[in-house]
């Protein structure tokens, strides 16, 4: 009878429930440890993938603009180059010639990309004819060719090319988008949220919207993205393919998530703090604008920019408003034709040249990239600005 | 709530209101259309843009059908000038075309698309007939005068002569125009010569053909790697990964550009856009554009777009097509049909 009160570490079912309590750690420990491989293996694939795309191979050649590249950029080559320059660099020769013709009968000296395959050649890729592999490795020698930061990657936009395609349209498309989104998300988002916090009076009605909210929150993006081409496109008449329309469009599938996340940090902020305020003779407008908003901005901003974050990543809704499109030069304003970041990666994963895959990696571990600054930005404004009561 | 509600969409109207006052002037050419000539379209509407002073045209994947669709809703500067399609525009697509007046339409056949049944180099090379295909991959075939579910499952169950393989083709899924094609040219039209119904079409669903997305590129790794397996998919990616997979003739005969431009490959398709005369001289550029897409610089057999994996048309079909779009001579109804 004693024994049993006090227990003791020789008990057979006391060991037995360590032994459990073991086995259970281990679980728990095994599935970390899974989930952690998954990551590390996605990201060493990703990376061991894309690496090379942030580097290119260039050639040093003189370009003669003589009469025959008038008509045709090649010719503006000496002929052992006219196969290993990039055909982006030259095809424009004829325009420039005529746009400024005081180009004619001059000579320049320049670093330009050389073709896709023979960048694939140096980093491993893809085999080359003997001759020409050989030519190049001389060529490399003697230093005509080198190997630099591929800076285009991120100054140049799509281009059918892969040794000239780069994400700055995409980057600046995603850009003009996320900032309509916020634009339209943040205020209706976070004065619905007030509303339905602070004044709404708590009947059928509210609970009903409430319900309805956190149920658009789980809602497919796609849906929205029908939605978005009913309301924005057909009835508003707004341009196909803009940033305004996709950013609108993700800016409903980001407004329940604003409104879930303002509400949350609204009902942190304690019940005292309103009620001392009261106490004081301040109307439900003063305590909101001067006590309770102030305290749960942080809160609110930190579920903003996941929303923000979340609708960056997103692809379904804006193949059906048309931004899955071929866009090689950065739109200028919301309403021109625009892509965005992983619409290109989406466009590029579906080329047949192999040039592309790198390309794809490449664009994959950039929007990983802003995906975690996104992220870490979140959690800095909690960790910062959280008060505990 | 409702108050925001109405907050909501009175934001919206202002904003769509602006927006339509954007787009009332146009000077960029506005192309929609088929995801398989979406790589060759793309291609030409670069080099447009770096070659010439007008603005890189804005061309969107989605799909022919789709493309056709957006393209007939009328004409105006909120509709498309170009419509690519990787088959002919249906005799239905023209009625609403004309119905919504979209009257003057240039029609252009640019080249062939292939699509091949290919597998890992590893294996043999298999000669395959339109038979063997077809009895691979419909939901039922005819045993004995009657249609049974299709109870292949191993390539020599089918024909002796063929190796003693599980039958596991990885293909693409109905939205996909290629499956759109495969079950045209390899279904539909041969299905009656041996002894199914006219026109079946039914792919089977026990998990033999596999739906493999719309990413060839994605078929193309699997079946790498599953060395069983076979894929179906455009012959642009064999041409690119030629080194590692084998495609097998059908009806004896290879999936070689000079076969499939001929149409002596039996699973090809052609290659089309179409040209809403009524935005000529309205959007600046199109006339330039068309015949850039038309030259033999992209098109021809040593073109730019040859490279890319778009089969030629032969020279004398080509030659025609390039008067017809020169001289913009409208695509009739009784064309079609």
């Amino acid at each position: 009878m004693q024994r049993r009160l006090t227990g003791s570490a020789n008990d057979p079912r006391i060991k037995a429930r360590y032994r459990g309590e073991k086995r259970f750690k281990a679980y728990t420990v095994t599935a970390l440890f899974v989930a952690f491989a998954i990551i590390i293996a996605f990201f060493t694939d990703i990376i061991s993938q894309g690496y090379t795309a942030f580097w290119r191979t260039e050639v040093n050649v003189t370009i003669d603009y003589n009469e025959r590249a008038e008509r045709i950029g090649r010719f503006a080559l000496a002929e052992d180059m006219r196969e290993i320059v990039s055909r982006g660099a030259v095809r424009s020769i004829p325009l420039d010639i005529r746009n400024n013709p005081e180009l004619a009968g001059t000579t320049r000296q320049e670093w330009v990309p050389t073709y896709s395959r023979i960048d694939q050649y140096f980093k491993g890729n893809e085999e080359l004819p003997p001759e020409m592999a050989a030519q190049v490795e001389e060529l490399m020698e003697a230093g005509v060719i080198r190997t630099t930061f591929n800076w285009a990657f991120f100054t140049a936009g799509d281009s059918k090319l892969p040794e000239l395609a780069g994400i700055f349209s995409a980057v600046v498309g995603s850009i003009f988008v996320l900032f309509v989104t916020l634009i339209f998300a943040f205020p209706i988002g976070v004065m619905s949220a007030i509303y339905l916090e602070e004044f709404a009076p708590d009947n059928k009605l509210t609970q009903l919207i409430e319900v309805n909210i956190n149920n658009l929150a789980a809602v497919p993006s796609i849906i929205f993205g029908l939605l978005g081409l009913a309301v924005f496109i057909n009835t508003f008449g707004a341009p196909r393919s803009s940033a305004l329309v996709g950013g609108l469009t993700l800016g409903l599938m980001t407004l329940p998530i604003i409104i879930i996340s303002t509400r949350a940090a609204l009902r942190a902020v304690p019940d005292p703090i309103r009620l001392g305020a009261f106490a004081m003779g301040c109307s439900r407008w003063q305590v909101v604008r001067d006590h309770v908003l102030p305290l749960s901005l942080p809160g609110i901003l930190t579920g903003t920019i996941i929303g923000l974050a979340q609708a960056m990543g997103e692809t379904a809704p804006l193949i059906i408003v048309g931004m899955i499109a071929y866009i090689p030069e950065a739109p200028g304003s919301i309403f021109e034709s625009a892509t965005v970041l992983p619409a290109q990666i989406f466009t590029w994963a579906s080329e047949p040249r192999k040039a592309f895959v790198e390309k794809t990696a490449a664009g994959i571990i950039v929007l990983l990239a802003v995906l975690l600054t996104l992220n870490a930005a979140a959690v800095f404004l909690r960790r910062k600005f959280e008060r505990r009561w | 709530m409702k108050t925001w509600k109405t907050s909501a969409l009175a934001v919206a109207a202002a904003v769509g209101m602006t927006a339509v006052t954007a787009v009332e002037a146009r000077d960029q050419i506005r192309i929609v259309g088929s995801s398989t000539v979406y790589p060759f379209a793309s291609y030409v509407v670069e080099e447009f843009g770096a070659t010439t002073n007008f603005q890189t045209p804005v061309i969107e994947s989605t799909g022919s059908g789709g493309g056709l669709r957006l393209f007939c809703e009328g004409v105006g500067v909120n509709t498309p000038d170009i419509s690519n399609a990787s088959r002919r525009m249906k005799p239905s697509e023209f009625d609403r075309c004309m119905e919504n007046g979209v009257t003057d339409i240039t029609e252009a056949k640019i080249g062939s698309d292939g699509i091949v049944i290919a597998q890992s180099a590893d294996n043999e090379k298999l000669d395959l007939t339109l038979e063997h295909v077809l009895k691979a991959v419909a939901a039922q075939v005819p045993q004995n005068g009657e249609m049974v579910d299709n109870p292949y499952t191993n390539w020599n169950q089918i024909d002796a002569s063929l190796p003693d393989r599980r039958i596991e083709i990885l293909g693409p899924p109905t939205t996909s125009g290629t499956r759109d094609a495969f079950e045209e040219l390899a279904m539909e039209k041969v299905s009656a010569k041996y002894g199914f119904p006219e026109e079946y079409t039914d792919i089977r669903a026990d998990g033999v053909y596999v739906d493999s997305g719309e990413n060839d590129n994605l078929i193309v790794q699997r079946i790498r790697e599953n060395k069983d397996a076979m894929g179906v998919f455009g012959y642009s990616f064999l041409a690119e990964n030629a080194d590692t997979l084998n495609a097998a003739s059908l009806d004896g005969v290879e999936p070689t550009v000079e076969n499939i431009s001929r149409g002596d490959y039996p699973v090809a398709r052609s290659l089309w856009f179409y040209i809403k005369e009524a935005h000529e001289g309205v959007v600046p550029g199109i006339d330039e554009y068309v015949s850039l897409f038309m030259d033999d610089i992209m098109i021809g057999s040593d073109g730019l777009l040859i490279d890319e994996g778009l089969i030629p048309l032969p020279a004398a079909e080509a030659a025609e097509w390039r008067d017809r779009v020169a001289n913009r001579v409208n695509v009739e109804r009784s064309d079609l049909e």
